[in-house]
This record gives structure tokens, C-alpha cells and sequence, in this order.
């Protein structure tokens, strides 16, 4: 705390919100013409009903509406500078392209069967059988503080590592079905989960455990009515960080072999043939999996763990 | 030194595992190769086989461990064939790409933590953005930056950039909102800028933070740089070691690419973790 100023002092944020995009107005419109600029005024008008919003008493719909206008922007900022800047659909589709390989009802199967055996087939049924198996596992070793101090520090590293290296090698094993991709997810997922259950196993404070002593509770007894409810909030994070991983070790693993379907083939073959819309397609799907995925889970979350802080705020 | 022996007992009994596996999973090529030169194996021979094929499906710790030596010190450092060179190429652009995940990272703390209309429309969207599985869109980044003109380092250090931009922005955030109202309150009787809070006070405050937030990071924008190695045909790199190693059935070279890659990741969150320890120690804020 050596420096201290006196005064307002000079506003940097105030100034980075208003006058810049009015600067970027000016030297675009001179450049490249009307267009341009009306797109620039209307991001910068979206942008002014955004901090006008959010300086209002905050409400359920304010802070739902906010981060829409937010995402329209820079959709129709997409859709407008493609079409101002003339740029090849081969390097960028709009998104109006994109939308409409949604609206084709061959190219919407495709889709539907890259999901099916991605996301259905090989993330799901991997992050079921990694995250329920790394859970027994956790409960198993709860007994023993001795393999719970030896596996913290190691699973904290494995959990570091880049495992998604392993997809080769799994798809030498398990072959090019969705079988392999499982696999990868399970070895991807069971060690982050483990790590967060076992936490979750010690989060109980002394105070409850003795408690639960008086009560004259077995073991199997204080880990059903107090261990495990009191694990749920490190198990649910465990089970989120999860859903992203399913989904990128299902994708990556099919760059390694695969047979003629599936999300992570599609990307790549799409991609050699300079089909973006289609490759920006299953991205878009890959996207709203991943979300509804997580979604899902948080949701879950909210109905398990209704008596913990975070849930009640 | 309390966990030193449960951490010993967990690896060794990894280790014994990854033996019995070893044995188990290649024992059938062993017994088959043995049925067409017409000799009946013992038991001991079988196991020997086991840990000493060429292509096996999974090789055997040692055999890793003397692949890793021949690559690297045997090898000099700018053959094609040497694990240090690849290895050095996927550093380079994990640092880059971590390099400029960090920085976009603060900077968005900074504006969400100064503007609250920057709050509420880009937060939602930082966390959306993880659940889209970047590393998909890996290959059309590098095709794409590649048909623009830009190649070699920089596309995959934009995906590395990817995965390391989120874990700070979550952290900073929490750091720069950790200051308390007492002291927030102080600042304000001494009448501070904006400016002035945060550089004395938001910003120090911050920096636990900052180094949890920076050693995530750092292991994610190597698995992004990996990744980024394989769509561009198995040029160098990590990555394409694992590509290359899976197209010939190389599966030694997969598992030394792969320890390679676990031991820099390793080392990277390790210095990250000095660093922090030593920074906070000199901030006194050591634990």
C-alpha cells in the first residue's frame, strides 16, 4: 500500500466501453462503407441495452436475458462481418449456413447417428461405467487412511496428465467400435472422480463423527447417513468436471481409427473435404450435448445437495 | 514425509499391475508364435517372451523406460528421432499457448471484475465454452489457420490458449473479489482510484489464486498442444509420436511418447508450484 491517489482518479473501464467501439465506428464506415457501420452501431446499441440492464435491480430474467443479447451480438457480428468482409465459406460459414444443414433432413440423419454413436455410445456409456466404477473404488479404500494417503497424491497427478494420450493404444486393444472410445472415457474420468470422492469421504467434521459414535452407529451405518450425503458436493464436482472429459475423450479417440460414423470421424473427414458448415454443424451439436450433459448433472446436483450453502444461496 | 510409504506402496503396486498385464495381455501372441515354430512353451519361458516382444499390446515397464533412454540420450538432440526434439517442439507451443491463455484470461478477470454489464453477459458464456469439447474442433483450426497462412507454432498454441484461458479467468475472478469489505472499506477512506485498489490491493490479493488457477492450466494447454500435433499428419511433436506410433503398431513408442509427455507435464506444474511458493513466501502470504 505505498501508493495512494487522491481524487476520482481516471476511470479506465468507463472509457474502454464507450469510447472505443465509437473510435472502431468512425475508421470502419470510412473504410469499408454503410453496412459495416450499421453493423458496428447496432453492436454498440446491444451493447448499451446490456450495461443499462445490468445496472437495473438484478432479477431472474435480467440475468438471463443479459448473456442472450450477449450471444445474439456476436452471432449476428459473425453473420455481418463474413458477408462485409466477403470471406470464402471454405474458411468461415456464416451462421445462417450453418442453421441450414439443420433444416436438411439427409444431412440431419448424419447427424443424428454421429451422435448416437458418440456421445450415446461411447461418452455415456464410459463416463457411466469410469465415474460408477472410481465411486466403489473411493468407498472401498474409505477404511484405510493408509491407501487414502497414497492414493490422494497419485490420483492428483494422474489427473494432471494428458490421458488422452492413451487413445491409441486403446483402440489397439478394444478395436475401432465405440467400444475403444469407451474405454478412453473411463480411464479419463476414473481418476479425477476418485480423487473428489475420496475428499468427499473426509469432508464429515468431527464434531458429526462423534456424534454418529454416540448414536452407537456401525460403520456401514455412519457412511449411509452421514459420510456419503456429506460426500455429494465433492462427488457431483467430480461428476461435472467429468462430462466435459467424456465428451473430448469420445471425440479425440476417434481421430485414431474408427469406423465410418461418429462425431470426432465426421470433423476430420468434413474437414478434408473443406465442407465447414458440416464440420461447424456437429460442433454446434457436440456443443448443445455438452451443455445439456453438464446441465443435466447440475440439475441433479441441485435436487441431491438442496441443504449445502452453495445450493441455497 | 508422512504419505512417503501409502504413495510408495500405490505406484509399486501400479507397477506389479502393469507387469501381470503386461504378461496376461501378451501371452497369446507368445503361445501362438511358439504353435507355428512347433515348441511347446514352459511356463517361464512364456513369461519371459511375454516381456521382451517387439510389437507387444502392452510393453513392460523396463522396456519403456529403455526406449526412453536410446531416444534421448542416445540419440542427438536434433534428429528426427530423438524424444527431447519433439518433446521441445510440443513445450514450445504449450508455452505459447499458455502464455496467451494467461494473459487473455486476467484480462477478461479484470473487465469482469470491473464492469458488471461485462459480467453478467461474458461469464455465462466462459463457462459454456468449456462444455463445448474443444479439442473437436482441433483439426479445423489447423486447417483453417493453415489455408489463411498461418502455420507451424501458432494454431496449436491457439488451441492450447483454449484450454488454459478458463481455468484463470474462474480463478482471477475469485481472486480479485477476495479483498473483504473491511478492507475495501479502508481504501475508500483513503479515497483510491479504481486504478489505485486494484494495484495495491486486488491484485496482491489475487495471487494465490492466480498460481492454483496457473498450474491447471499448464496441464491443459499441454494435452491441447498434443492434440493439435495429431490432425496436422504427424509432422514432430509429442503428439505426432503417438500419431506415427499408432499407424505402424509401434506400441513401445506410444508408451514412451506418453511418459515422455506425463513427465513434462509433471515438471511444468512442478515449476509452476515453486514459483508459487516462492512468490507468495517474498509477498509473506506463504502458507
Amino acid at each position: 500500500m505505498r501508493k495512494l491517489r487522491y481524487g476520482k482518479g481516471f476511470n479506465f473501464i468507463l472509457w474502454l466501453e464507450f469510447l472505443g467501439p465509437i473510435a472502431a465506428v468512425l475508421l470502419l464506415s470510412l473504410n469499408y462503407g454503410a453496412k459495416l457501420g450499421l453493423l458496428v452501431l447496432a453492436w454498440i446499441s446491444l451493447w448499451g441495452i446490456n450495461v443499462w440492464l445490468s445496472k437495473r435491480p438484478p432479477s431472474r430474467l435480467i440475468s438471463f436475458l443479459v448473456p442472450m443479447i450477449f450471444g445474439l451480438t456476436l452471432l449476428m457480428l459473425w453473420e455481418g462481418l463474413v458477408d462485409v468482409f466477403n470471406v470464402s465459406p471454405i474458411l468461415l460459414p456464416p451462421p445462417s449456413a450453418i442453421a441450414e444443414i439443420f433444416t436438411q433432413g439427409s444431412k440431419l440423419a448424419i447427424l443424428w447417428v454421429d451422435f448416437v454413436q458418440t456421445v450415446v455410445k461411447g461418452a455415456l456409456s464410459g463416463y457411466i461405467i469410469g465415474c460408477g466404477s472410481a465411486f466403489l473404488m473411493a468407498v472401498a479404500v474409505d477404511r484405510s487412511p493408509f491407501l487414502q494417503r497414497g492414493l490422494l497424491p497419485v490420483g492428483n497427478f494422474v489427473a494432471a496428465l494428458p490421458i488422452v494420450g492413451m487413445a491409441p493404444i486403446m483402440v489397439m486393444w478394444f478395436g475401432f467400435d465405440w467400444h475403444s472410445k469407451a474405454a478412453v472415457v473411463v480411464i479419463m474420468v476414473f481418476f479425477p472422480m476418485l480423487v473428489n470422492t475420496v475428499q468427499g469421504l473426509q469432508s464429515s467434521d468431527h464434531m458429526q463423527r462423534d456424534l454418529m459414535r454416540t448414536y452407537g452407529a456401525s460403520y456401514p451405518q455412519a457412511l449411509m447417513k452421514l459420510r456419503l450425503p456429506a460426500a455429494m458436493p465433492f462427488v457431483f464436482n467430480g461428476l461435472k468436471i467429468c462430462t466435459t472429459l467424456a465428451l473430448i475423450g469420445a471425440i479425440v479417440a476417434e481421430f485414431f481409427g474408427s469406423p465410418i460414423r461418429g462425431m470426432g470421424f465426421r470433423i476430420s473427414t468434413e474437414v478434408g473435404r473443406l465442407a465447414l458448415d458440416m464440420v461447424w454443424a456437429e460442433i454446434t451439436v457436440a456443443a448443445l450435448a455438452g451443455s445439456a450433459f453438464y446441465g443435466g448433472v447440475a440439475l441433479l446436483e441441485k435436487a441431491v445437495t438442496f441443504w449445502h450453502p452453495s445450493q441455497r444461496g | 514425509m508422512r504419505s512417503f510409504f501409502p504413495i510408495l506402496t500405490v505406484v509399486s503396486s501400479i507397477f506389479v499391475i502393469w507387469y501381470l498385464a503386461a504378461i496376461a495381455l501378451n501371452s497369446t501372441w507368445a503361445y501362438d508364435k511358439a504353435k507355428r515354430a512347433d515348441v511347446t512353451l514352459t511356463f517361464s519361458q512364456m513369461v519371459a517372451d511375454t516381456l521382451a516382444q517387439k510389437k507387444p499390446l502392452l510393453p513392460a515397464p523396463h522396456q519403456v523406460a529403455k526406449e526412453i533412454y536410446k531416444t534421448t540420450v542416445l540419440k542427438k538432440i536434433t534428429s528426427k528421432r530423438s524424444l527431447i526434439w519433439h518433446g521441445w517442439i510440443t513445450l514450445s507451443a504449450t508455452l505459447l499457448g499458455f502464455a496467451m491463455g494467461t494473459g487473455l484470461g486476467i484480462v477478461l478477470a479484470v473487465g469482469i471484475v470491473h464492469s458488471r454489464a461485462m459480467d453478467m453477459s461474458v461469464m455465462p458464456w466462459v463457462i459454456t465454452s468449456q462444455t463445448i469439447p474443444i479439442l473437436a474442433v482441433a483439426p479445423m483450426i489447423i486447417v483453417v489457420l493453415n489455408a489463411v497462412g498461418v502455420s507451424g507454432l501458432l494454431p496449436k498454441a491457439v488451441i492450447s490458449m483454449y484450454l488454459s484461458f478458463f481455468p484463470v479467468v474462474v480463478g482471477m475472478v475469485k481472486g480479485l473479489r477476495s479483498p473483504d469489505a473491511m478492507q475495501m472499506d479502508q481504501m475508500r477512506t483513503w479515497n483510491t482510484s479504481r486504478l489505485g485498489v486494484f494495484w495495491s490491493l486486488r491484485l496482491p490479493s489475487s495471487m494465490p489464486y492466480l498460481f492454483t488457477s496457473l498450474k491447471i492450466g499448464v496441464a491443459a494447454s499441454l494435452v491441447g498442444a498434443i492434440v493439435g500435433e495429431m490432425p496436422t499428419g504427424a509432422v514432430a511433436g509429442l503428439g505426432a509420436r503417438l500419431l506415427a506410433g499408432s499407424y505402424y503398431g509401434q506400441t513401445i513408442q506410444i508408451w514412451s511418447a506418453l511418459i515422455c509427455a506425463a513427465a513434462l507435464a509433471a515438471s511444468l506444474v512442478a515449476i509452476i508450484g515453486v514459483v508459487q511458493k516462492v512468490t507468495l513466501k517474498r509477498m509473506g502470504m506463504a502458507l
